[in-house]
């Protein structure tokens, strides 16, 4: 189990999704993506997997576990699903904020 | 976090789009790689950047990020001794700059650094994600003390940028011109939000109306940040024209300094078909907290009593900021006037040499004075070290500037406290008239008497060519204030 602190960085075992912890979780959890844990060794190199669009992690989105409050940044896309302890994480709804700069 | 993840995101998204001038993301992302290299090979603790707006300050603020250290822009206009004493503090810089920059630490042309961070790159570590690690320090303006440098981590500002922009969300053909300048919190504010946003970004190295007005319609510009002197000086150069004749443009920020509302006013009118938007912030929170949004500007100019009193107000605050307004007994209500007072992850609120000034709770004491409506809009009075207390009477210069505004004569205006025998301070102020127009003090102290109690009436008022000012249009008080006791003695001598 890793340790989610801001910052860490964890890679899909999956895929090539990576993402960073915006937010770390009350409690300690179990990341995966894809029903396997994510693996903070960023150089494995994933087994290919089948894309399947709607369970891509999405470039940019930010996911959440509303449970624990982690929140995490996608850095790079890929197949499948995010989860918490099998907990799906939701997309976090963009602030709708007018371009102020 | 680092924001170097932003700029790497966007070049993993959409590696082929210009994101900057002429540069791709991940060509500027290589170009930041090989800036990295640069300086970690010169082993420098800081990179010191002194020079006009352009691609090479990009690359600068990303290789910076790369090599974990902070990214100083310096205004380039300071005087001689002015700079010397700034650059006294980073002795183990790598300097960028085409002056010839008294220091003793290296220094680079802005040539030679173009030239560096367009070879390829060796191996360079991979960045520090180390949220703590110093992003930049920016001199504060300084229009009532001496500079000072705001110190913003990386953590402050990704979070400014993940609560604040919608990652890769501008189409294609969105373009923001950006014309603030690079050593003010809104320059690299600007350039990240719109890395960010996936937005090109195009810069305008010097600003003019017509330069700006250029731009604007040859690079097809939607999106644009102003400062309140640069949309004063746009609007003077359209002058009785119907309308901007730029197409393109959707929506035009400003901020930076307060907003004389006539000029808005006129703004508005000859940009019928923007979405105009007031930015509120300040160094030490990372840009942005408050926002004005196009609807409440569009509900002002439809007569709407409400949202037209709101036209001077800052509006919203931002999701991630909380604000409280003090007095000398604590927290006031709404409606009630104080120092603004405000908390959330973006704000810094740290100085170099000086540390945190945040209090225990993690309040940031802005020095701005205003208050906030029922409904949670912000007003802004200004600094909280410019209030005049004429008699133990409380004013804030910006009401009085505000009425001297609606005269038709007047361009600018700034009113402070001189000090006086009888009241402690009295009120002066100093005006600039519009081109081709002209009133008498007398007249204008008679428009301020009719629109203000006598006891805001500007005891002095001399008129100038031209106020002092930062380049974003933030009055030099400390100048103005030696000018006018300079001004009054004469006259009693």
């Amino acid at each position: 189990m890793t340790d989610l602190v801001p910052g860490k960085r964890l890679r899909s075992n999956v895929g090539d999704t990576e993402i960073i912890v915006v937010r770390s979780p009350a409690t300690q959890i179990e990341l995966s993506c894809g029903g396997q844990s994510m693996t903070a060794n960023l150089e494995t190199v994933a087994a290919a997997t089948t894309s399947t669009d709607e369970n891509d992690t999405v470039l940019g989105k930010r996911y959440v576990d509303t449970d624990t409050g982690l929140e995490v940044l996608c850095t790079k896309p890929g197949p499948g699903v995010l989860t918490a302890d099998g907990r799906q994480l939701t997309v976090k709804a963009p602030t709708a904020l007018p371009a102020s700069d | 976090m680092n924001v170097l993840t932003l700029l790497d995101m966007a070049a993993t998204g959409t590696p082929d789009r210009v994101g900057v001038g002429r540069l791709t993301y991940s060509e500027l992302l290589d170009r930041a790689r090989a800036g990295a290299a640069l300086l970690v090979a010169h082993g420098v603790d800081e990179l010191v950047y002194v020079g006009e707006n352009a691609d090479d300050f990009a690359v600068a603020l990303f290789a910076a990020a790369w090599a974990g250290i902070p990214l100083v822009p310096l205004n380039y206009r300071l005087s001689r001794d002015a700079l010397e004493r700034l650059l006294a503090h980073h002795p183990n810089a790598l300097v960028i700059s085409d002056l010839l920059v008294p220091t003793t630490a290296r220094t680079v042309t802005v040539a030679q650094w173009r030239a560096s961070s367009a070879e390829p790159a060796g191996d360079v570590s991979p960045c520090s994600d180390d949220p703590e690690a110093v992003a930049v320090m920016l001199y504060t303006s300084g229009t009532t003390s001496e500079p000072k440098a705001a110190i913003l981590r990386h953590r402050h500002l990704t979070s400014y940028l993940l609560g604040s922009v919608e990652f890769g969300a501008a189409d294609e053909q969105e373009a923001v011109v950006v014309s603030v300048p690079p050593y003010h919190i809104a320059g690299v504010s600007n350039l990240l939000s719109n890395i960010c946003a996936g937005r090109r970004v195009v810069y305008l190295e010097t600003f003019t109306a017509q330069g700006w007005l250029d731009c604007v319609r040859s690079e097809r510009i939607t999106h644009a940040l102003l400062v309140p002197t640069m949309l004063a000086k746009i609007t003077e150069y359209l002058g009785q024209t119907p309308s901007a004749d730029v197409p393109t443009l959707r929506s035009l920020a400003y901020g930076g300094a307060k907003m004389p509302i006539p000029v808005l006013e006129r703004a508005i009118r000859l940009f019928p078909a923007v979405d105009f938007v007031n930015a509120y912030g300040l160094t030490e929170t990372s840009s942005t907290i408050a926002v004005l949004g196009p609807q409440d500007h569009r509900a002002a100019v439809q007569d709407d009593p409400v949202a037209r009193a709101r036209l001077c107000s800052a509006g919203r605050l931002l999701p991630g900021i909380e604000v409280e307004i003090r007095g000398p007994g604590g927290v006031l209500s709404d409606g009630a006037a104080g120092d603004i007072h405000v908390r959330g992850e973006q704000v810094s609120g740290e100085y170099r040499g000086a540390g945190s000034s945040l209090d225990s709770d993690g309040w940031f004491a802005t020095r701005d004075r205003g208050w906030v409506d029922e409904d949670g809009y912000l007003f802004v009075e200004g600094r909280s070290d410019d209030t005049i207390i004429r008699g133990g009477e409380n004013i804030a210069p910006a009401e009085i500037e505000d009425v001297l505004l609606e005269h038709p004569a007047v361009a600018d205006v700034a009113v402070l406290g001189i000090p006086d025998e009888h009241w402690g301070q009295d009120i002066a102020a100093a005006v600039v008239f519009r081109p081709g127009h002209t009133a008498s003090t007398e007249e204008l102290r008679q428009w301020a008497r009719a629109r203000l109690r006598g006891s805001k009436t500007p005891a002095l008022i001399v008129v100038r060519d031209a106020l002092p000012q930062t380049a974003t249009g933030k009055v030099l008080r400390r100048e103005l204030l030696a000018d006018l006791l300079a001004t009054e003695l004469a006259s009693t001598t």
